[in-house]
């Protein structure tokens, strides 16, 4: 029984994950189908926003998911939308952890006066109300994926900031730090040799939880009319639905498909990181192994968790 | 005591970086912030008046110092300015009337939420690898990757337009009169059921897997064993000593919680034309009534630190551990 195998490196422990765990898999796998089609659906999608013929039709051969309130193809505006959305989610979420990284380490790494002042600093940005705050930051800039992003980072990086601190205090006390401490090496060698490293793991599965934040507030802000509605993205998509009563009118067609989408990717990356989770997390994987030991012997494991401690 | 003291003083300084991120945003705007910001009153109000409004948001022509002590002694007396959208109405008396409602939805549905939310965790957790513990947590995952908003939409399409068991939005019906009255507050019961209940399934499923998780390693340890050892039933056992104790990271995250859940509350009012903070923040922002926007952040934001500090309150009341080291 070991703990996480860090010599296999964190793309090992991923690749294991994804082997190992039926729900990464299926995680993975609708990940790597989103991906495709960002990359590759524009090429063949065409313009979505040519007319193509009455508004507001109804699923046909013709437009499978139907056309929306100006009389655009759903499906291909979905398709086209596929590449900003994620590549805006995926962008905010490397930079809100990057931020958080460098803040919380910087905090945790230093301790005493740093520590506080950084730790208030955080504390006090995780308190203000996210939402509220990016509106009216939002409102103020010129609307665009950009103003999307900076309010993003802006009003998302005080978590990460919190865990990464959590992480370096950890690995502070321990004696590899300890020892390139003693053995005089720089503060800045230290903190990019020795404990950057040892928390790729976590800056990894913080990147995911951050992108899925990152989406749906990116498609809240959207559907508030606050990015380019010239633009076709999943969240402009949803703002028009709203603005031409597609509730009203019942064309659910409008408004399902780029929701649907939104949960599907944030669900996929979730699923993605709690089977990971699985892997890396000795508590969990001690208790699986107990598990099928005990069901090898012919017993059916307890209700509730069996003690599970080194003797298993 | 002290504990409470250093968390109130914490939440002052909380309080005036909003008040200052509001002093500043206006001046980060490109150009001439105070010309952009009148230019929507020109026409509407006299001169003079539009003077008193530049003295309120401290656009003066003193020194930056002196423009901001003149915006904190405003705030402090809660004048923020009088909206735009709203004209001639206040921005204080505009949020007023709104506040109540939002607090009223955002607040019940997080309180609801959490307390099906931590019961399905202990759920999950006793009967681990049952139903519960396969199934719901990732139907909840799902539905909580589901945007707020968009989750409103298909609701009130499913249940309000096709079905048309619920109101189609709005606080009341137009026919009924506002009262403490039987009738009036089922009104109000029946137009809030599906914003809440949105709000409640989008957040469901962190809650119980924060408690089913904090439950799982709680149960390990020996002071449960030694309970179960001493023949407590199973109920007093899970609900008296390991969810009391499991509970804990769930009140911490439960502050936080709050500020996020509120955001997400403000689209679904939006989405049922909720007569709240969320209704009329798109108001503001479709206005561009700068006023009225930066009011209601400064506003959610205080709710949102006096409802954490009386998170706080209940947090001590829980962990003998830090009522102990305070008293």
């Amino acid at each position: 029984m070991s703990a996480p195998d860090l010599t296999r490196g964190t793309l090992g422990a991923w690749a294991l994950a994804i082997r190992r765990d039926r729900k990464a898999l299926v995680g993975a796998s609708l990940l790597a189908l989103f991906a495709v089609v960002a990359v590759l659906g524009p090429f063949f999608a065409g313009d979505p926003t040519a007319l193509v013929g009455i508004p507001l039709q109804a699923p046909s051969a013709a437009h499978w998911l139907g056309t929306n309130g100006q009389g655009q193809d759903v499906l291909t505006q979905l398709i086209v939308g596929t590449r900003v959305s994620l590549a805006l989610g995926f962008t905010v979420g490397i930079l809100v952890v990057l931020i958080g990284a460098l803040v919380g380490v910087t905090a945790g790494y230093f301790g005493g006066r740093v520590d506080g002042l950084l730790s208030v600093f955080s504390n006090v940005f995780l308190v203000l109300p996210g939402m509220p705050l990016a509106i009216v930051i939002a409102a103020y800039l010129p609307s665009g994926p950009f103003t999307v992003g900076l309010v993003l980072v802006v009003t998302g990086w005080a978590w990460n900031a919190r865990v990464m601190r959590a992480q370096a205090l950890a690995l502070r006390r321990r004696d590899f730090v300890a020892a390139a401490i003693v053995a005089g090496e720089s503060d800045f060698r230290i903190l990019m040799a020795e404990i950057l490293p040892n928390m790729m793991s976590v800056l990894v599965a913080q990147v995911i939880g951050s992108t899925v934040y990152a989406i749906g507030a990116q498609v809240g802000l959207e559907f508030l009319g606050l990015g380019d509605v010239s633009r076709v993205t999943w969240g402009t998509m949803l703002y028009w639905a709203q603005n031409d009563s597609a509730l009203l009118t019942g064309s659910w067609w409008t408004f399902v498909p780029a929701g649907l989408c939104v949960a599907l990717v944030g669900f996929a990356l979730t699923l993605v990181n709690s089977g990971f989770d699985e892997i890396t997390n000795p508590r969990l994987q001690l208790e699986r192994f107990w598990r099928v030991h005990l069901i090898r012997r012919g017993q059916v494991p307890g209700r509730s968790t069996p003690v599970v401690r080194e003797h298993a | 005591m002290r504990y409470l003291l250093k968390r109130l003083g914490f939440y002052l300084v909380a309080a005036w970086a909003a008040v200052t991120i509001n002093f500043f945003l206006p001046r980060l705007m490109p150009g001439d912030p105070a010309t952009a910001l009148f230019a929507r009153f020109k026409g509407k109000l006299a001169p003079e008046a539009i003077d008193a409004l530049r003295a309120t948001f401290g656009l003066t022509e003193g020194p930056l110092w002196s423009q901001y002590l003149t915006y904190l002694s405003h705030v402090l007396r809660g004048e923020m300015g009088v909206s735009i959208a709203y004209f001639p109405a206040p921005v204080s008396q505009v949020i007023g009337t709104a506040l109540g409602w939002t607090l009223f939805l955002a607040g019940s549905a997080v309180v609801l939420s959490f307390a099906i939310g931590s019961l399905l965790g202990v759920a999950a957790a006793w009967w681990r690898r049952g139903w519960v513990d396969t199934w719901l947590p990732s139907a909840l995952v799902f539905a909580g990757s589901l945007p707020y908003f968009w989750l409103a939409m298909a609701a009130l399409y499913l249940f309000g337009f096709q079905l048309g068991w619920f109101p189609l939005g709005h606080a009341y019906a137009d026919d009924s009169v506002p009262g403490w009255n039987l009738a009036f507050v089922v009104d109000v019961l029946r137009h809030a059921a599906l914003p809440m209940l949105t709000i409640v399934i989008a957040t469901l499923g962190g809650w119980l897997l924060s408690m089913r998780n904090t439950m799982i390693s709680v149960l390990g340890s020996d002071y449960v064993n030694l309970a179960r050892a001493k023949g407590l039933s199973p109920a007093r056992v899970v609900l008296r000593y390991a969810a009391r104790n499991a509970l804990l990271p769930s009140v911490t995250s439960f502050g936080m919680a709050l500020g996020f859940v509120l955001g997400g509350s403000l689209l679904t009012e939006i989405v049922f034309s909720y007569p709240g903070q969320g209704y009329l923040l798109v108001q503001a922002v479709r206005n561009q009534d700068y006023p009225l926007m930066q009011g209601i952040f400064l506003v959610i934001t205080l709710a949102v630190l006096a409802a954490n500090w009386m998170v706080d309150l209940v947090y001590l009341w829980l962990d003998a551990r830090t009522r102990d080291s305070a008293s």
